[in-house]
């Protein structure tokens, strides 16, 4: 029987897109559904009642919510091609602490465009150390999972297509402050998983502009 | 090689808690480390510089820390033993889904009940409380656990909240048995297993430390 799979998504989320690196490192096709957040779908609010947000991963009709979790899945239900996660308990334990210490930039980044002054400063500076530290962590390895992409470099490199939108509203430059990163996320993007699920850091752009202009911040 | 497991907590934490009833769930042997969270030990800080929290699990040496991929690392390497996680990815999915869930909605409301004065906020706080511990109840349903027949991860992440009720009842004022009776029965249910009952604080004994604690935040 053939695999149903269907994506709830926003095009602009890089939670959502951590979904799509993972399916397509897997090979796998799937329905993309663009869902607008200000008219929930039932089908959305069918799905994640709890939270009512996306990525929203449908699959053979049953629903997995929460990005990271979602990934993981994926990793466990394909589990024979591109593993993510490895296979070592501690290895599996460090990748999973280093990938939930990275949605701290998620909150980070938003206080970035959202706020101005002494807020925003705050924000920057937590979110450039934030990505020093994560840079610590890449260490020399050309991937977070070493020799090989895996669940960590999942979690992160959907971030890079924000970059331009931070340095822009934030006023700094990311390649200045963590040079091995940005070399890093040209790595990645070398992949075909990931730069064909990044959007384009000029649309990125474009949004937080009117996302700006809609919530009021000038 | 015997394996060397130790443990830096405080008492009175339902996160290190989790820790604590999965050792015990896995019948393990560790040192336990009470730590001074307003003078945190060189220890701590070498073993979780990110973060600088408790728990933390230090296995042969090597530090893990946050509850539940603590909880998740326990029940990987010691996995001939009580299982936690299901082996089904989508029952896993779920599992690791409704963790986070109290990880996320639970204790943040929480803390509005017993870490703020009467008013407003405390108010919002119960009521957003109710409403997280009704879902879970919904989830757990008729099952015994949430794991099923058996004990599991969300039962490790949910339990030790249980004796922190009594604290969050004395000072919101209302009634969890109440509002959430089934969630209670489970709660009593979990606490005839030797790894809950041994692992949770006594529910006087916290109010008692929240009670200092609000006295030294000047709440009243």
């Amino acid at each position: 029987m053939a695999e149903e799979i269907i994506l709830l998504d926003l095009w602009a989320s890089m939670l959502g897109m951590r979904v799509r690196v993972a399916l397509a490192e897997k090979g796998l096709k799937y329905e993309y559904r663009e869902q607008d957040l200000r008219d929930k779908s039932p089908l959305l609010l069918e799905m994640n009642p709890v939270h009512k947000k996306i990525p929203v991963l449908i699959h053979n009709g049953k629903p997995i919510c929460e990005s990271l979790i979602i990934v993981q899945y994926i990793d466990e239900v394909w589990y024979n091609k591109s593993p993510l996660l490895p296979s070592d308990p501690y290895k599996r334990a460090q990748a999973r602490f280093w990938a939930d210490y990275t949605d701290k930039l998620y909150e980070l980044g938003r206080q970035l465009w959202l706020t101005k002054g002494e807020e925003q400063e705050t924000a920057k500076k937590g979110f450039m150390e934030c990505l020093k530290l994560l840079e610590g962590e890449l260490g020399d390895k050309p991937y977070f999972g070493g020799e090989n992409f895996g669940f960590l470099d999942v979690a992160l490199v959907t971030f890079s297509c924000w970059f331009f939108a931070y340095e822009s509203f934030g006023n700094f430059s990311v390649e200045a402050e963590c040079p091995k990163l940005v070399a890093w996320s040209k790595r990645c993007m070398e992949k075909d998983s990931v730069s064909s699920s990044l959007e384009d850091p000029l649309k990125i752009h474009g949004f937080v502009i009117m996302m700006r202009k809609e919530l009021g911040v000038e | 090689m015997a394996d060397e497991i130790a443990l830096l907590s405080t008492w009175p934490s339902m996160f290190g808690m989790r820790v604590r009833v999965a050792l015990a769930e896995k019948g393990l042997k560790y040192e336990y480390r009470e730590e001074d969270l307003r003078n945190k030990s060189p220890l701590l800080l070498l073993m979780n510089p990110v973060h600088k929290k408790i728990p933390v699990l230090i296995h042969n040496g090597k530090p893990i820390s946050e509850s539940m991929i603590i909880v998740e690392y326990i029940d990987e390497v010691w996995n001939h033993k009580s299982p936690l996680l299901p082996t089904d990815p989508f029952q896993r999915a779920q599992a690791r889904f409704w963790a986070d869930y109290v990880d996320k909605k639970l204790y943040d409301t929480a803390k509005k009940i017993i870490w703020s004065t009467k008013g407003e906020e405390q108010e919002t706080g119960k009521k957003e409380f109710i409403e997280c511990l009704k879902l879970l109840e919904g989830e757990l349903g008729d099952d015994p656990y949430f794991g099923g027949e058996n004990f599991g991860f969300v039962d490790v992440s949910l339990v030790t909240f249980s004796c922190w009720f009594h604290t969050f009842e004395s000072y919101g004022n209302f009634s969890i048995e109440t509002e959430c009776p089934k969630l209670v029965a489970w709660t009593k249910r979990c606490l005839e297993k030797e790894s809950v009952s041994s692992s949770l604080a006594d529910p006087h004994k916290i109010h008692d430390f929240a009670s200092g604690v609000r006295k030294r935040l000047g709440i009243e």
